[in-house]
Formats: C-alpha cells, structure tokens, sequence
C-alpha cells in the first residue's frame, strides 16, 4: 500500500520527495486542491470512499496518516 | 432558525447564461501547474467549461434583458410585479441600488418594492425567503426575484483554483401567492466569524483599490492574485460544508416531515463537483437525485446555481407537474440554508444566452 501512496503522491507533486517530509501540509507539498486530486486517486486505486469529514490535512499529512485513512474507509 | 411559509409558489424561472463559453483545456497554459496535474483536477472537479461575460455587461444589462423577454412574450406583466429583489455581490455600482437602476430601464411602477441583498451561495434561499416574507403583505402579489454574479471579473485568470470553476450567470425566479401549493419550510444559519475564508480584501471602504491592492502575487502553489481578486481558503470550506450542511439536511427533512426518497431531487447550491458528491455520499442520497454537472457545463455562479441547476436538469419534468425538492446554498457568508417546497408545474423554466450584441 505504501509503494502505491508513494506513486500517488509523486504523480500528483513530482517536483517534491516525499520520502524526507514529515509533514505534507505543513511543508507546503500539497494544498487543498492536492488533497482532492489524492482522494480521488485514492478511491479509485483501492476501491474506497472517503467521508467527506475525512477529507482534513491531518489525514494527508505523511504516508502513515494516508494508510491510516484508506484502512479506516476499507472497513466503512 | 426554522422559518415556515404557507400559500406561495415559484411560477417560473429563467437562466441567463453568457454565451461566451471557456474551456478548461484551453487555459491550462495560464497556470503554473503541470498538465497532468490539472487534468487530474478536471476529472475531479468538474473543470470543463464556463461561461462568462463580457467586461462591458453588468447585472443591469443582462437583468433588463431578461425581465423585458417574459413581459415581451406575455409571461408576465409588467404592472403585476410588486417587489423586485436582487441577490448578488457584484452590483453595478455601490450606490444606486441596482435593482433600482432597474425597475427604471424596464419602467416598472412607483408603487413596489426594490431591494439589493449582499449574498453569495446561498443568495438563491436568501432571496426566496425575503420574498416569501414580502409575500405576506396583502399589497405585494409577485415578486420578481434576480440571482447575478459577475464573479469572473474578480477571480485571477492565472488562479488555478478559483478561475476553472467560475461562472456568470443571471436567474429570474417568479415567486407569487398561490393557495394549496403545500407548506414552505426552510432552515438557515450564519458564522460570520468565519467570514474571511471567502473573500475580496479590497475594493470596499475597509481597503479601496489601488494600483498596490491590484499587484499580482504568487502563492505558494503557483496561483498568482492580487488583494482585488477573490481568494478562498479552500480546506476551511470544504470542511465547512461536510460539517455543517448535512446536519442542515437532516433538520430541514425532520421539520418537513419527508424522508430522503420521498424528495424528487436534491438541487444543491455546486461549489465544484467532487464537493457535491460527498454530499451526496454522506447524506446517502444516490447521486442521480443530486445533479453535479452545473461547474463542468457553467461554472459555479454562486447564488444563480440552484436556479441554473434547476432550470437545466428538470425544466420538461417542471412544466409538466410538480415535485418536492430540497434545495440547499451553503458558503460566503459563511451562509448555510435549504428549503424543502413544491415546485411546479411552472409556467416557464429555460435557459437563454445573452452577448454583447443583446447589450
């Protein structure tokens, strides 16, 4: 799952290494546009639907916090 | 606030749109993002296509327009509207009103009611309510409400953002006394505390335009504005309307006593189209019953897109018969309304285009 984010992710911002931040949001990496660009690809590659009230920077903040978002959806 | 009407219809209702179309696709260049990163976003988002004005035409103009093709074609008559009131935030000047300028160009009479309102979003059940309250007067019959937004002009052509997603557009919604037309309810709220997370910073008293406030300046995600332009702060809105809309939904369903699939149709205020589907997707409401195409063939024209929605996803159904609907606006403000009511069957629900040759 973390490869597929990571591909996500460096698809959305290719000019950033998201393997080095701590924080997405917090550095600037992705905005709000961003995130919604990362929902909907995150949707689609693992068949999910993301709440809405879900949709917060915390949850797109690192790769952990993302797989965090796409187990709780997978259970929903 | 509940708020509970009796004996009032919405007669018709007549979209004007720009007939100058954009497409997306065309003004990816502008930006400062890669291709693929926008066309990611289009999908998405629903950036498409928009419509916007001429700089030369103003909400007079197009409002004028409009209201003489109804009287023209004997829709209405022009000594039968009381009250005319005008939603938008982008009037043609600061003072006169504009729906005074025009009640004069279309030479209505001394004896009524002209009002500007200062919304955005949620001007369209804004609008409705003031006009349901005036309604309550023995004097005042009909009531020409006018939903304008002009909003193209103020939003950065090279803000990514923003710019898409816009559209002009000018409604007229007939709303009349009419008996055994079932109850009204509408519920509406207000956080003026947090109304700087839609705004233009300048171009009023609290900060005039100036050769400064019109410098451009580049974010940190490459959309360049100036203090003149419209800025959002996008993940505070959208958090504002999941929290706060479904819950506004599930007030206005138990005030009226309806269930989700007794309403014919959901016709959202659309911000953009991923927003509109969460909404859907939280309320459970199948996304059929809520249409999201109005950003990817208009643009969003802030209080005009749920009479734009209306007029073109239901108009043949709505001059046959009618249905109950439940209408919502959400965002300026910050604003947040909905309305449940009978619509239809209406006298006349279309879509027109006006260009500069109109003007």
């Amino acid at each position: 799952m973390k490869e597929k984010i990571l591909e996500i992710l460096v698809g959305l911002r290719p000019e950033f290494d998201f393997t080095q931040s701590v924080n997405f949001i917090e550095e600037g990496m992705l905005d709000s546009f961003d995130v919604v660009s990362l929902v909907s690809e995150l949707e689609d590659k693992f068949g999910i639907l993301i709440d809405g009230e879900d949709i917060i920077p915390e949850n797109f903040s690192s790769i952990d916090a993302i797989i965090r978002i796409v187990e709780k959806s997978e259970k929903a | 606030m509940r708020l509970f009407f009796e004996n009032k219809a919405i007669t018709g209702i007549l979209a004007v749109v720009p007939d100058k179309e954009i497409l997306f696709d065309d003004e990816i260049e502008n930006y400062e993002f890669s291709k693929e990163t926008s066309l990611k976003l289009k999908h998405t988002m629903g950036y498409n296509a928009h419509r916007v004005f001429e700089e030369s035409v103003c909400i007079s103009d197009v409002a004028v327009f409009a209201i003489n093709k109804l009287i023209d074609s004997g829709k209405i008559d022009r000594d039968s509207i009381d009250a005319l009131i005008l939603v938008t935030e982008t009037p043609d000047y600061i003072m006169p009103p504009t729906s005074n300028v025009i009640q004069g160009q279309l030479g209505l009479k001394e004896d009524m009611i002209c009002l500007d309102i200062n919304q955005g979003c949620a001007g369209f059940e804004v609008g409705l309510i003031q006009s349901f309250m005036l309604l309550e007067q023995e004097n005042i019959n009909r009531v020409i409400l006018i939903n304008g937004e002009m909003l193209s002009r103020k939003v950065s052509k090279r803000d990514r953002n923003s710019y898409p997603l816009i559209g002009d557009a000018v409604t007229i919604t007939v709303v009349e006394k009419r008996k055994d037309n079932g109850s009204i309810y509408a519920n509406i709220r207000m956080d003026g505390s947090n109304c700087f997370a839609i705004q233009i910073p300048a171009g009023g008293l609290r900060q005039p335009s100036s050769p400064a406030t019109s410098e451009m300046h580049r974010d940190s995600f490459g959309n360049w504005r100036s203090e003149d332009n419209l800025v959002m702060k996008g993940d505070e809105v959208f958090m504002f309307v999941q929290k706060k809309v479904p819950p506004l939904i599930r007030d206005i369903l138990d005030f009226s006593g309806f269930d989700s699939d007794e309403i014919s149709y959901f016709m959202f205020h659309q911000p953009n189209k991923f927003m509109v589907n969460k909404l859907a997707d939280k309320l459970k409401i199948p996304r059929e019953k809520m249409p999201s195409n109005i950003v990817e063939n208009f643009g969003n024209s802030s209080g005009a897109t749920v009479p734009l929605n209306i007029s073109y996803n239901l108009a043949d159904s709505l001059k046959e018969r009618s249905m109950w609907l439940c209408m919502a606006g959400f965002g300026v403000g910050l604003v947040w309304s909905s309305m449940v009511m009978k619509v239809g069957p209406l006298k006349f629900c279309d879509i027109i285009e006006f260009g500069i040759g109109n003007s």
